[in-house]
């Protein structure tokens, strides 16, 4: 490929294709369990079982989502105490600047507002989402990984990758084809 | 697959949730081919210029308002809230089912509902939107409406007064739409990706690329989006209940006799559930039937919908049932007469209209027989639907025609202005939905693909 870095692989990686969902999760143990680590797998729907064989286990998102919620009710409250008590003091029917009982909704409405912004935009950004190339998208039969096929890819970048001797281990999986990733 | 039907072999018709034969393609291929077919029904342009043209009301209607003043509708004190505020909690109702769908039934693992998700949440969504229009419009002039509802640093230092149940309104109902949308969106990434991949035409892949922004199914990914929708579906569940707890509270904090009643926000959200799910039917029933989507929208589906339903008209029932009874209990002359007003007053007829279609017309749904049957299923949607907006009518109207002192009592009708807003806005929502069942995949694929048998994995035990 023209415009490659010196020091770069010649290829994106190896592409495995799978026919079933159990076949792919076997064949992801077995690239696990065989020390490939910059794997990826793709799959129509989510199988938990598939990541989990990738070594993929914890998402940071439910913290983050704690921290946005956390942060939304802190904002919500802010906003009220600032607006009833600080900036513009009025008396309303006798009650207390700081009406805490009525101000419960509005706060509860933007911890739940930020805490739902967070969980979408950290799953966009975890996952690197917008990504407008990707080499994956390289191999034709890729766009069955949403429809009924499943694949996986093991990349150059991986310290144990070889062209030919990944390529035979990975035909020795089971799968129905194997393609090579161009960048 | 390797094991068709493993789990699925002895059901009969009216308890599966996907007819057999069917696997991950042909799933995909038939819903996606609703979508990206490339001649577009003519049933669908009949339905979509009918829906648009009833929208041209809705546009006249707030022309001449803008131009007359509020004058045009009905409303004249003493009652004050007339059409605006009724259609305003019919609308918002109605989208309730659809995030009851998404996110309570996710959590409670409730399968049947991956069908019916994806359509049940556009219905919140257009739902929402046409909600909005009503007290958007009713301040009379909606573009200094962004200082009364919005808290921001304006130049008259002029701040909201956030002990007010209609301030909470506007942080239950803008926090609810952008929730709606957002759990929305997300549910359609996988599904846009399957559209990109299979869409034929350039401007289809580059618009539904652009959408999917790059998702490729990568089970990293996955891995995190799973977080993140069970993460929205348990903050979407709050708001299932809260929003119309909060439309609630704009009666009950208020005190109106018939309005001021510890009894509003349960019986308020259960008519919300109540109201949706027949919206949900008069939907899905067409929609399965012109689009052939038999195998993927069941009986099964249609049935439990049917049963919900009940379940919460019963609830709505129970409701209308303490009303009249703490009318007679509490001893208080008003509210003894608010009730006895309602049965018996100038629109007694609403009243009892509305016990028959909520009350008296759900309870046949106990009847297996009739909660099979889809055309009664069609019906007694609308039926609900109606009875539903006739609850409100009766809430707002007789509550407030006749108040404290005889000599400022009063009656109310709508307008043709409030007619026209009513009907344009049920133009906007069926313009909104065809656009959806003609563009966007009216059933979520990545999430049947998961209920097919043969999609479960074991979880290997490791050697």
């Amino acid at each position: 490929m023209k415009g490659r870095l010196p020091g770069t692989p010649e290829i994106y990686g190896l592409m495995a294709q799978f026919r079933t969902p159990e076949e792919v999760v076997v064949a992801a143990h077995k690239v696990h369990e065989a020390g490939y680590r910059i794997v990826d797998g793709y799959s129509p729907y989510p199988i938990e079982e598939l990541s989990h064989a990738l070594g993929v286990h914890h998402s940071p998102l439910p913290r983050l989502v704690l921290a946005g919620g956390i942060t939304g009710l802190l904002a919500g409250w802010g906003l009220e105490y600032w607006a009833a008590v600080i900036e513009y003091p009025m008396n309303i029917g006798g009650r207390p600047f700081n009406s805490w009982p009525s101000f419960i909704i509005p706060a509860y409405e933007t911890t739940i507002l930020f805490a739902a912004c967070v969980a979408v935009l950290g799953m966009l950004a975890l996952n690197g989402l917008p990504e407008p190339y990707h080499p994956v998208f390289n191999v034709p039969a890729f766009a069955l990984a949403t429809r009924d096929k499943f694949f996986i890819c093991i990349e150059a970048r991986d310290p144990k990758f070889d062209r030919t001797g990944t390529r035979k281990f990975l035909e020795s999986l089971g799968t129905t084809d194997v393609y090579e990733v161009e960048h | 697959m390797a094991s068709p039907l493993r789990e699925r072999t002895h059901q009969t018709e009216s308890d599966r949730l996907i007819a057999p034969g069917h696997d991950f393609g042909t799933v995909t291929d038939q819903i996606s081919k609703i979508v990206l077919q490339r001649k577009t029904p003519k049933g669908w342009w009949l339905g979509f210029v009918l829906a648009f043209s009833v929208l041209q009301l809705l546009f006249l209607a707030i022309g001449y308002l803008l131009f007359e003043g509020i004058g045009v509708w009905g409303v004249r004190i003493p009652v004050g809230w007339g059409f605006d505020i009724i259609n305003f909690v019919w609308w918002i109702g109605i989208g309730h089912a659809g995030t009851l769908i998404s996110a309570i039934l996710l959590l409670l693992r409730q399968e049947w509902r991956t069908s019916i998700n994806r359509f049940a949440e556009a219905m919140t969504l257009f739902a929402v939107a046409c909600a909005a229009f009503y007290p958007i419009f009713h301040t009379g002039r909606p573009w200094l409406a962004i200082y009364w509802l919005f808290p921001y640093p304006n130049t008259m230092g002029l701040w909201p007064n956030f002990r007010s149940p209609l301030i909470w309104d506007v942080f239950a109902v803008s926090t609810y739409a952008t929730v709606s949308a957002l759990f929305w969106f997300v549910g359609l990434i996988p599904d846009l990706a399957t559209l990109r991949d299979r869409a034929k035409s350039k401007p289809f892949k580059i618009v539904y690329g652009i959408l999917a922004m790059g998702w490729r199914g990568s089970a990293r990914h996955w891995h995190n989006y799973e977080t993140a929708y069970l993460l929205l579906a348990g903050l979407a569940t709050p708001l299932v209940v809260s929003v119309h707890t909060v439309v609630s509270f704009d009666f009950a904090v208020g005190v109106v006799p018939g309005w001021h009643a510890t009894i509003f926000p349960p019986y308020f959200v259960a008519g919300a559930i109540y109201a949706g799910f027949a919206m949900v039917l008069t939907l899905a029933i067409p929609l399965r039937k012109f689009y052939g989507l038999e195998d993927f929208i069941t009986l099964k589906h249609l049935e439990n919908m049917a049963k919900v339903m009940l379940a919460t008209g019963l609830i709505v029932a129970y409701g209308y049932m303490m009303e009249a009874f703490m009318g007679w209990y509490s001893g208080n002359p008003y509210e003894r007469f608010m009730i006895w007003n309602r049965m018996t007053g100038p629109y007694w007829w609403a009243y009892w209209s509305l016990i028959l279609c909520n009350v008296v017309a759900p309870n046949l749904l106990w009847i297996k027989n009739l909660r099979t049957n889809v055309p009664f299923l069609f019906g007694i949607s609308f039926v609900v639907s109606i009875g539903m907006w006739l609850e409100r009518f009766v809430i707002i109207v007789t509550s407030l025609h006749r108040d404290f002192l005889p000599s400022s009592w009063g009656m109310y009708a709508g307008t043709r202005f409030d007619w026209a807003a009513f009907v344009g806005t049920l133009g906007l929502f069926f313009t909104l939905l065809f656009l959806f069942v003609r563009f966007l995949p009216a059933i979520s694929i990545f999430e049947m693909r998961t209920i097919l048998p043969g999609a479960a994995v074991p979880e290997r035990d490791d050697e």
